[in-house]
């Protein structure tokens, strides 16, 4: 009886109905905290036409960069690009797209498309190329400008620790865009280090309700980073 | 003398007040953080999630985990939170931030700024900075007061791309610090030994000069 039990076995079982076409929502900031192993999936799956919405895209061969390789991306959301070559060849050559979106409109864009809400107003972004063929509405004597929400036909998140029903903790900033990105997806994939026993973890510490997961997988993670800064002993 | 990037952040760390939350955008303004005073408490926020940003680690420390919004390996302070992006720009949007310090390539008399594209240029993106710069009621911008051929980065009006419309009030350049209101720069401080002549001269916007501008002390 599978019941709440999330859990798959393999990753092409995790990817399993991703088509050509396709958009896919990514958590992650940076490298940090990005679900490593199921982009390498859809790196296997060579899934073409993709829309990715994700704050970045990854480094060059690191993340979803690997994804520009055999440029299975369409187009990228995004609100920085910077820090990958392979990205700013594709992007100049016309076969990538790219919509850059403010970082915080962005977050906002994943949780509002979990939480049912189609379109909110922000003030980020008035008066800037960005707000261009936007409604404007003036609230209290401020201006702000309509965004809408998005949702995806996958969303895949990286979690530390998840119970069997999907209850998941977050590491350190390894969260980021995660929890909004989770509750976004039509089919919600999430990778962890560790599954335990429901049970195990503290419902008041749970950080995504395993509501929003439908396929959790354990990896290994490689954990690259990006600016290894260190100070002196 | 023109300031010195060190020089700068020191002014700007007398704009902190204790038990202010404070946001550091990438670049000079993080050396804001080496300034502030020893008696005072300060939180830096990062907008991937953290509010209580430390040092960063040593070797043994290191953890690719835990990171700033410029993607460094950092630490957290004692009473530090992390949360998601959302939660972190919901404390930038609402306005719950006391003072944001950031770069820019130009900023205008009606407090507008420009800062993160120049057409021609490869667009890397905004990240975080058009939340920053609407979501802030106190925002110092950080910069030189002009390029590396002289011309004004203190202008009538910006001629780059705009990251957000008239929210800048305060700039602190390495020749001066000013403040902008009612359409005009109005010249508050000079670098020392920096002449109003030459601040004139640099600034392309309308200046407002007071009968005394004080120099800046160190």
């Amino acid at each position: 009886m599978a019941g709440f039990d999330k859990v798959v076995n393999t990753y092409e079982e995790a990817m399993a109905g991703l088509e050509n076409g396709m958009t896919v929502i990514a958590g992650g900031f940076g490298i940090c905290g990005i679900p490593e192993n199921l982009i390498k999936e859809i790196k296997k799956m060579g899934s073409k036409e993709l829309t990715i919405i994700s704050n970045n895209c990854g480094c060059d061969g690191l993340g979803l960069g690997i994804l520009l390789e055999d440029r299975q991306i369409k187009k990228m959301v995004s609100s920085y690009v910077g820090e990958n070559k392979m990205f700013e060849e594709q992007l100049l050559s016309g076969e990538l797209e790219v919509e850059l979106t403010p970082q915080g409109t962005l977050a906002e864009k994943m949780r509002a498309g979990g939480a049912g809400i189609p379109a909110f107003y922000t003030a980020t972004g008035f008066g800037t190329d960005i707000a261009k063929g936007k409604d404007v509405r003036e609230f209290d004597g401020r201006k702000y400008i309509l965004e809408e929400s998005v949702t995806g036909d996958f969303a895949i998140v990286k979690a530390w620790k998840a119970d069997r029903f999907g209850n998941a903790i977050y590491r350190h900033t390894a969260m980021n865009f995660n929890p909004m990105a989770a509750t976004a997806g039509k089919i919600t994939v999430m990778e962890v280090e560790e599954i335990v026993e429901p049970g195990e973890l503290d419902p008041m510490h749970i950080h995504t309700s395993g509501i929003y997961v439908d396929r959790l997988i354990q990896g290994t993670f490689e954990k690259r980073i990006e600016l290894r800064t260190v100070r002196e002993n | 003398m023109s300031l010195s990037r060190d020089q700068m952040a020191i002014r700007v760390a007398r704009e902190l007040q204790d038990g202010y939350y404070v946001n550091l955008g990438i670049g000079i303004p993080t050396l804001v953080a080496n300034h502030v005073p020893e008696e005072m408490e300060v939180m830096l926020q990062s907008e991937n999630g953290l509010l209580g940003m430390g040092p960063f680690p040593t070797e043994d420390e290191v953890d690719a985990d835990l990171i700033n919004a410029g993607k460094q390996t950092v630490t957290t302070a004692t009473g530090a939170s992390i949360f998601s992006s959302a939660e972190s720009f919901a404390m930038i949007r609402g306005g719950h931030v006391d003072l944001t310090v950031l770069g820019a390539f130009e900023v205008d008399a009606s407090g507008n700024i420009a800062s993160w594209m120049i057409p021609g240029k490869l667009i890397k993106g905004m990240g975080g900075a058009m939340d920053l710069v609407a979501g802030a009621d106190n925002i110092v911008v950080m910069m030189t007061h002009a390029d590396k051929y002289g011309k004004s980065k203190l202008l009538s009006e910006c001629s780059l791309p705009l990251t957000g419309a008239g929210c800048i009030k305060q700039v602190l350049t390495d020749l001066a610090y000013l403040e902008i209101y009612d359409g005009k720069f109005h010249l508050v401080e000079r670098a020392p030994g920096v002449s109003i002549e030459e601040i004139v001269e640099k600034t392309a916007g309308a200046l407002v000069v007071p009968d005394s501008v004080p120099e800046m002390k160190f």
